[in-house]
């Protein structure tokens, strides 16, 4: 009994689901732009944290060693810093290799070479590029530094400039931007959705609605509840399914002319992500569709069970 | 079979819808109501079907109290009363037969049942050719036939049928009685509620009861008085 009463239940939710076309069609539509927002705030989300782990790349902090410093010296610094815990890692460049980037950085600028070639020495020290593991820690990689060459100011300081503090401007900046994106995007992403499952649901609720004259008649038919609530929380599943596989499908031709507008601006490639994680796209509306579906129908249909 | 005993409705603003009305209905009987509109025929059918619950008094259906159904119950309750109304109420997006089916399908009845006993109740109320139309497609008449059809296809023991001939003309109003003649002469009992002083003299010798402002004031064999 149970399995005919599941057969027909579907069998029904697939007919009404066709004969009210019109009412189908409009939640289904409704239904997809939902389904719609929540992948495009996947998406931003994916977009501002890869493009933010990349500005984050290119943060680091230079310590220019004196001209004078050994190139032990500066190692000995180098070993220093990597055993603080904030510390990602350290790039060294010699005072040699820093004459050479910078001779390749002004190559078409004829007077400064000239002027480095006037100069017996190296003008340049070694540098240290370091790089922390949290936009935050670099303060405490600045203090460090800042003991560091107070420490040795009765000898002579191996740390010529650290700049930290031109930096730190930018620094903080980025860290309020990312502070605020999370805050406001998340109470954002969370107005939107709400907002739209709403519609969503109040769509389906009026397709309900119509329906409200029909349940009564099964009642007196003589139709237990869950019989007749069945086709309606199907043909919710149906629209939840169906707006699934429209909303994904429709990001591929969006994606496809954004892409390029994307790439130029943050220098990601939200198309090959997308790809790449289409599964996953296609699970979360899935499963939020299928949920948004069956919720609303049975919040409608309770309505009007009560006789 | 019913017994309505010493039953009172009165809605919140005190008017008495029915007053103190007791009742035998018999197994297989042919019972017609009249009574102009707002006499109580229709609260007495709803008290009967668990829609309304009497204010005074007690429905019984054979030794059940109506009143003392569970929730849960009352659909099984209902599969044993077939309805038929004045506005047919079908369901609009299904076809004649899958109206009819619906109830069969409803009462738990297997697909065997469904395929066999369906084509032949829309036979019997004359239906058999239009299975495939949907009510929107169907005269008065034909959709009457098919609420019939619906109502009758879980042999329930009572049918009532309120004011079936309502909304249609005498042709078809005749047409609808003879068939509600015949399900009797099959052996369920029929209530019938109308105030159509023609329906009533077609049924001849039948038994007749007459409301008014809530009270039964006659309950005779034959003849329509107001």
């Amino acid at each position: 009994m149970f399995t005919t009463n599941v057969r027909r239940i579907v069998k029904t939710g697939f007919t009404n689901f066709w004969r009210n076309g019109i009412v189908s069609i409009s939640s289904v539509l409704m239904m997809t732009v939902t389904l719609s927002v929540i992948i495009a705030l996947l998406l931003s989300s994916v977009l501002f944290s890869l493009t933010l782990d990349r500005i984050k790349n290119e943060i680091d902090i230079n310590v220019y060693a004196t001209t004078i410093a050994t190139p032990e010296e500066v190692l000995k610094l180098k070993q220093d810093l990597e055993f603080l815990p904030e510390v990602d890692s350290i790039e060294y460049i010699s005072r040699e290799q820093a004459l050479a980037n910078f001779k390749d950085r002004h190559r078409n600028d004829e007077q400064t070479l000239q002027a480095l070639d006037e100069l017996d020495e190296n003008p340049l020290g070694a540098v240290l590029n370091i790089k922390a593991k949290e936009i935050s820690q670099y303060a405490g990689i600045a203090k460090f530094l800042e003991s560091k060459t107070a420490l040795v100011d009765a000898e002579v300081s191996v740390i010529e400039k650290v700049n930290y503090y031109q930096n730190k401007i930018i620094i903080d900046r980025l860290n309020k931007i990312i502070n605020a994106i999370n805050k406001f995007g998340v109470a954002l992403a969370m107005i939107l959705i709400i907002v739209s499952i709403l519609i969503t649901f109040n769509t389906i609720r009026l397709a309900i609605f119509i329906s409200r004259e029909e349940i009564k008649i099964m009642r007196l038919v003589g139709a237990n509840n869950s019989y007749i609530r069945g086709p309606f929380i199907f043909e919710g599943i149906m629209y939840g399914v169906i707006s699934a596989i429209i909303s994904v499908i429709l990001f591929y031709p969006l994606l496809f002319w954004l892409n390029p507008f994307i790439e130029n601006i943050f220098l990601v490639d939200l198309l090959s992500y997308y790809f790449s994680h289409i599964l996953m796209f296609f699970s979360v509306s899935f499963v939020a569709g299928v949920l948004f579906g069956i919720i609303s129908s049975v919040l409608a249909v309770r309505k009007y069970l009560k006789i | 079979m019913i017994y309505f005993d010493k039953v009172t409705k009165k809605y919140q603003d005190g008017i008495k819808v029915v007053n103190d009305v007791s009742l035998t209905i018999e197994p297989e009987e042919f019972v017609s109501i009249v009574g102009h509109s707002g006499a109580g025929k229709t609260t007495l059918l709803r008290m009967l079907l668990g829609e309304e619950v009497p204010t005074n008094g007690v429905v019984f259906f054979e030794s059940t109290n109506i009143n003392k159904i569970k929730k849960n119950q009352m659909n099984k309750y209902r599969r044993r009363i077939g309805i038929v109304f004045q506005d047919f109420r079908l369901l609009p997006n299904r076809t004649a037969y899958e109206n009819v089916a619906f109830a069969m399908e409803a009462a738990g009845r297997n697909d065997n049942e469904v395929v066999s006993d369906v084509p032949h109740v829309l036979n019997l109320v004359d239906l058999g050719e239009k299975h495939g139309s949907f009510p929107r497609e169907l005269s008065g008449g034909e959709q009457q036939r098919v609420a019939i059809a619906r109502a009758i296809v879980n042999q329930p023991d009572v049918l009532i049928a309120d004011e079936p001939t309502g909304n249609l003309d005498p042709d078809n109003a005749n047409d609808i009685i003879k068939i509600l003649q015949k399900i009797n002469e099959l052996g369920t009992t029929v209530i019938l509620t109308t105030h159509n002083k023609a329906i009533i003299d077609l049924l001849g010798r039948k038994r007749v009861i007459t409301m008014e402002g809530g009270e039964v004031v006659r309950d005779k064999n034959g003849g329509y008085v107001l």
